[in-house]
């Protein structure tokens, strides 16, 4: 599906993705010698909010990275088992990698702005997959930067280096950024850790927007944010998952020991 | 006072001397020049070509050395940055970070870089030999060219590799190519390439080692790439050696063109620099 048929600002987003799956079967992670992630299974819900919490260093990053085969280019990564969009394995396929990293936007942990102005920035990932038509980048790029909130911030200097915007500006900007591409999943990384409650609370809401077309799988650290918004829930802990399901039934009634000490607060 | 103080007071002092030295011997080196050049130097030295008894003392200027070693360091320097631009690229997008090929690759670079510039001349003229061509314009533009690209390569490597990883991943999660990441890369280590660009220039507008033998010299403006093209050291070289005074002072007007051209290419090159590093991050 191409962008340009898609993308209609104005409208709220619309993308129509066609019931689109993503399975995580019997994966394995290895680093070097380091077991990362422990047979991983996990079915992610179309049009849902999936969030995935866990301590740090348990491997969520990791798993998000996998999803969209950005793993790659880690040095020394040994992949077993299999992630399947649409029942077809993503791991291991070859010159495919790059549509795929097209429907499975990864918005990472630490906000990297490219070295370019704000305006490039969202422009970027539309210029590479072919939009060239001024006008058409214009619309997308306030479209996106209305819809993460910076466009009343940023409207007045698009054409000013990103680098000089502030953290929780840059994470707002590199949300836009993967947004801009339109991607059938979004892989979100903690995607509020340098906002303040208020834009927080923005984009939350615009997640919930967002899951009309699209799936979000989020990681938080925030329990009260995972609450919130997500449908599903996945709780890791050292590199396995120990427990996944509806939000409500794991926060209301979780089954293992590990999820009840960690929601009741016992591992921070 | 406590000890901690004193150890930065010391330290502070040093830093201060050891750039009191350096500006000295800078200082003192264009005080040589230009204190022995500038009564030489005048319009009629860089607006024309050699006369017939110009090194003995008579008519005529240096514009043969001026335009030649402007046309083999622009020339090479941009089929250096052509040649080293990719390798660059190649050992740091597309090699892993510890690939072997990227290892040897650097390590070739570093020893390339100590080789003195007399033995590319005596390398390159050999080949020239065997290829039966004569000195020319074009055997210096490939000897500076392959004098200068270890001096590219190594500093835009060191600049490429301090690139975060986060960037190239960004690009990558947008769809991109490593080509396109590339690009990306590009427009983070463009200050570095133009910082490059003026060490290769630096040192390829001021060797007369590696020209000699191949490069030639000649009292005319080369005006095809087979001829011979004469150059600036070269040139302060053969006058810098007359038994006439008045010839040596003459070296010391020429070697006075080559540092204000160098200083010239550096201004207009960090001017360049800093328009392109307004949207570098950090
Ligand atoms: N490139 C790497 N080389 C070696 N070990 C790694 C690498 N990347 C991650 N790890 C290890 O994998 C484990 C999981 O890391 P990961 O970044 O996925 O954690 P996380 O759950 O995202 O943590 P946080 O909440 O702090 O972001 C950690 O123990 C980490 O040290
Ligand atoms: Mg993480």
């Amino acid at each position: 599906m191409s962008l340009k048929k898609s993308f209609r600002p104005g409208y709220k987003f619309v993308r129509q993705s066609e019931g689109a799956e993503l399975e995580v079967r019997n994966l394995n992670v290895h680093i070097k010698n380091n077991h990362i992630l422990k047979n991983v299974n996990l079915v992610l819900p179309d049009k849902k909010i999936t969030c995935i919490i866990g301590p740090s260093g348990c491997g969520k990053t990791t798993l998000l990275k996998t999803m969209n085969r950005l793993i790659d280019s880690v040095e020394g990564v040994r992949i077993d088992g299999g992630i399947l969009l649409n029942n077809e394995n993503i791991v291991g396929s070859g010159e495919k990698i790059i549509n795929l990293r097209r429907k499975i936007g990864l918005v990472s942990q630490k906000p990297c702005p490219l070295p370019m102005s704000i305006f490039d920035n969202v422009a970027y990932g539309c210029r590479i997959h072919g939009i060239r038509n001024r006008r058409k980048l214009r619309m997308i790029v306030q479209y996106y930067l209305e819809a993460v909130g910076l466009w009343d911030e940023v409207s007045n200097r698009l054409n000013t280096p990103a680098a000089r915007l502030s953290v929780g500006q840059q994470q707002r900007l590199c949300l836009a950024r993967s947004l801009a591409v339109e991607p059938q999943f979004i892989l979100a990384d903690e995607a509020t850790s340098a906002l303040d409650p208020i834009s927080s609370r923005n984009v939350e809401e615009l997640f919930v927007k967002l899951k009309q077309d699209y799936s979000i799988i989020m990681v938080t650290h925030t329990l009260h944010q995972a609450k919130r918004i997500a449908d599903h829930v996945v709780f890791m802990y050292l590199g396995e998952i120990i427990e996944a399901g509806p939000a409500n039934e794991i926060f209301t009634n979780p089954q293992h020991q590990l999820t009840k000490e960690y929601l009741s607060g016992a591992f921070n | 006072m406590k000890l901690k103080f004193i150890e930065e007071k010391i330290f502070n002092v040093l830093m201060i001397v050891a750039t009191l030295i350096v500006f000295g011997f800078f200082a003192s080196i264009v005080w040589t020049i230009v204190k022995t050049g500038l009564p030489s130097l005048s319009w009629e030295m860089i607006s024309q070509l050699p006369g017939g008894g110009f090194y003995l003392g008579k008519e005529g200027g240096i514009l043969n050395a001026i335009m030649g070693s402007l046309m083999i360091v622009l020339a090479s320097a941009l089929l250096g940055l052509l040649i080293s631009i990719p390798i660059v690229f190649y050992i740091n997008v597309y090699l892993k970070k510890k690939s072997k090929l990227a290892y040897f690759t650097r390590l070739s670079f570093d020893v390339l870089f100590g080789i003195p510039s007399i033995v590319y001349g005596a390398f390159a003229f050999t080949i020239m030999i065997a290829l039966g061509l004569k000195t020319s314009l074009l055997g210096g533009i490939i000897v500076i060219t392959l004098l200068i690209i270890p001096i590219f390569v190594r500093s835009m490597d060191e600049v490429a590799k301090s690139v975060p990883s986060d960037l190239l991943d960004a690009a990558y999660s947008l769809g991109a190519t490593k080509l396109e990441a590339c690009k990306v890369v590009l427009r983070q280590i463009a200050p570095g390439i133009a910082t490059a660009t003026l060490l290769s220039v630096g040192k390829a507008i001021g060797d007369a080692a590696a020209v000699m033998f191949t490069a030639g010299f000649t009292d005319n403006i080369p005006t095809s790439l087979d001829q011979p093209a004469a150059t600036l050291p070269l040139s302060v070289f053969f006058q810098l050696s007359s038994p006439i005074p008045e010839v040596r002072e003459r070296a010391y007007a020429a070697a006075l063109v080559l540092t204000l051209i160098v200083l010239v290419l550096s201004i207009v090159g960090r001017i360049i620099t800093n328009r392109f590093s307004k949207n570098k991050l950090i």
